[in-house]
């Protein structure tokens, strides 16, 4: 996934709008549209379907390509490269610190943007918008000369530095979506009471804002964890996750690649329906 | 109370930038900074010997001139495909869209959830599946072979085809999604409107739900337009030397080949084209209220 459009993802996500039907369309034409909808559900989903099977593949050449047999072996050893391991620990640990970093600097312009007049805010938001819309290669070839001009040797820095820069407009945005519509005269309220200001935001400014940061967290970290195109730019050879799977298919693809996938994706499942029972738990009261 | 206020009303004066800086001066040195390095590059020439080569700045615009004449080729791909892409993912996304805005009742978060799932498995890893379902031996190929659509020995598997279809199932999901918040914002009652007022189901499709849906549209193919005319994954691994496109050319150019200029003025060149199509598409489409 780019980083462009995740805003949209997260207004589609967090729009909370009851049902809506449309009714007395023709039979025929209702049924028709239902099943190409979800002909074309089953298509985002045929990939995915592969990378679970072949996760149980027993491949006899070096590559994970065509179907060979059953095997539970894959899963019993999902950490038999080392080199698959590292690469995936050095992601988990890019995407971490790295989104710390941009969450800190995003976080403080979306409060300052939802809760602040000032001049030139227009400005600050367009040119928010502008690392969103710059093609990742683009990205990943500016960056990459910025280095070469100041002779920085490319590296783990360098890509940190790289994912923080795509990743605070990305957090600003989100933030700034989740921070809409929130009474903020309960500050008002917190002041009068004779609270400072520092007291007033650590108990009623940041609580109201956690949900919009975790949020924004959780897709900045994998937007990280995803990222191929610019961080091969910058990289030089250190090897994250994405650059090691695409060594892989020009060398050999073990299973194990497809077993951590499923893997990731399980676990990003059950992120997905704790956070969404929290939060249904969280409106119910 | 009254110096309380003022002093809060003077912090609040200064406040908002100290909270924006930070940001700003980051995305200044690491966004706006790389992108004078880029174009600067692009204006210098290469000299020196292999083992140490270095750039010298002298407003060398013969690397735009080579960048057209040598990759002419790519980069009319790399926009015929983004635009094949766009155009696919708008087919496919729209009754999808329709259905979960419209139709899907109760099950609506359900499916949107369904729809975002497989965007948690890593782009690369989605893109060899694909190489898996498309080749030689794939059941694809047989089937399509067997009802004649695909001549014997004919190939999906590095064919133009192939790096499309790649293109738009990698991007498909930022045309379904601003797609969907567009439609669900129509009032029900405007298409009961029409109706009522004898407009048959096409003409209230036509005359009511595509109009409104027309900012999902637009944002739709800006964020499927602009990633897949500078992708080069999907090229490489779905495609073949035939299929080449800019971005490929770029990358090979940058990290392979080590001819910076060449490949900084392509780098500039896919901005340039990129950003004089998208005025023009906002423009043709005219919404302003692109976010």
């Amino acid at each position: 996934m780019t980083s462009q459009g995740v805003p949209v993802i997260v207004e589609a996500i967090e729009q909370p709008t009851p049902p809506k039907l449309i009714k007395g369309s023709p039979k025929w034409g209702d049924l028709i549209l239902r099943i190409v909808a979800g002909l074309v559900l089953l298509y985002l989903f045929l990939p995915i379907f592969v990378i679970v099977l072949f996760s149980f593949n027993n491949p006899q050449g070096k590559f994970n390509y065509s179907w060979q047999g059953f095997t539970l072996n894959n899963w019993a050893h999902p950490f038999k490269y080392p080199a698959l391991t590292d690469a995936l620990k050095l992601s988990l640990n890019v995407a971490a610190v790295s989104t710390a970093f941009a969450l800190v600097l995003g976080t403080l312009v979306a409060i300052a943007l939802v809760r602040q007049r000032f001049r030139g805010r227009t400005a600050v938001d367009t040119f928010l918008i502008l690392p969103l819309t710059a093609p990742e290669v683009v990205m990943g070839a500016a960056l990459l000369t910025l280095f070469l001009d100041l002779s920085w040797a490319v590296g783990y820095t360098t890509i940190l530095i790289a994912h923080i820069a795509f990743e605070i407009s990305f957090i600003a945005m989100t933030v700034r979506a989740r921070m809409r519509g929130f009474d903020w005269t309960l500050e008002d309220a917190s002041m009068d009471l004779g609270a400072s200001p520092a007291r007033t935001f650590f108990k009623v400014t940041l609580p109201l804002i956690i949900p919009g940061i975790v949020a924004a967290g959780m897709l900045s970290f994998a937007l990280s964890l995803d990222d191929f195109i610019i961080t091969y730019f910058v990289s030089g050879s250190t090897v994250t996750y994405p650059l090691y799977v695409n060594a892989a298919v020009k060398a050999a693809v073990p299973p194990q690649i497809n077993v951590l996938a499923t893997a990731i994706l399980l676990i990003s499942l059950i992120l997905l329906a704790v956070g969404t029972l929290y939060r249904r738990k969280r409106i119910e009261g | 109370m009254a110096g309380l206020a003022s002093s809060s009303r003077q912090r609040s004066k200064i406040a908002p930038y100290l909270m924006i800086l930070p940001a700003l001066v980051y995305l200044g040195i690491f966004f706006v900074v790389p992108f004078f390095s880029l174009a600067r590059t692009s204006l210098s020439s290469s000299g020196g010997s292999v083992y140490l080569p270095t750039l010298s700045f002298n407003w060398d615009f013969g690397n735009y001139v080579d960048a057209f004449s040598q990759y002419q080729d790519q980069i009319i791909r790399s926009f015929t495909y983004a635009l094949a892409a766009t155009a696919l993912c708008l087919l496919l996304a729209f009754p999808l869209a329709y259905v979960i805005a419209f139709k899907a009742g109760r099950y609506k978060n359900l499916i949107l959830g369904l729809v975002i799932l497989p965007f948690f498995v890593t782009f690369l890893i989605r893109t060899i599946a694909w190489k898996t379902i498309l080749a030689d031996d794939g059941w694809v190929v047989s089937a399509l072979g067997a009802v004649g659509l695909l001549p014997s020995e004919g190939r999906l598997l590095s064919t133009s085809w192939a790096v499309i279809g790649g293109l738009t199932y990698n991007w498909i999901i930022f045309m379904i999604l601003p797609l969907y918040v567009s439609l669900e914002k129509i009032d029900p009652r405007l298409i009961e409107a029409s109706k009522d007022l004898y407009s048959s189901n096409r003409r209230g499709f036509s005359r009511v739900i595509l109009p409104l849906s027309m900012p999902g549209v637009l944002a739709g193919s800006l964020l499927v337009f602009i990633p897949a005319s500078g992708d080069f994954i999907n090229a490489d691994y779905l495609g073949s030397t035939q299929t080449t496109m800019i971005g490929n050319v770029i990358q090979k150019q940058f990290l392979v080949v080590k001819d910076y200029p060449a490949a900084a003025a392509l780098s500039m060149v896919l901005m340039a084209i990129i950003l004089v199509g998208v005025l023009l598409y906002t423009r043709a489409l005219g919404t302003e209220d692109l976010v």
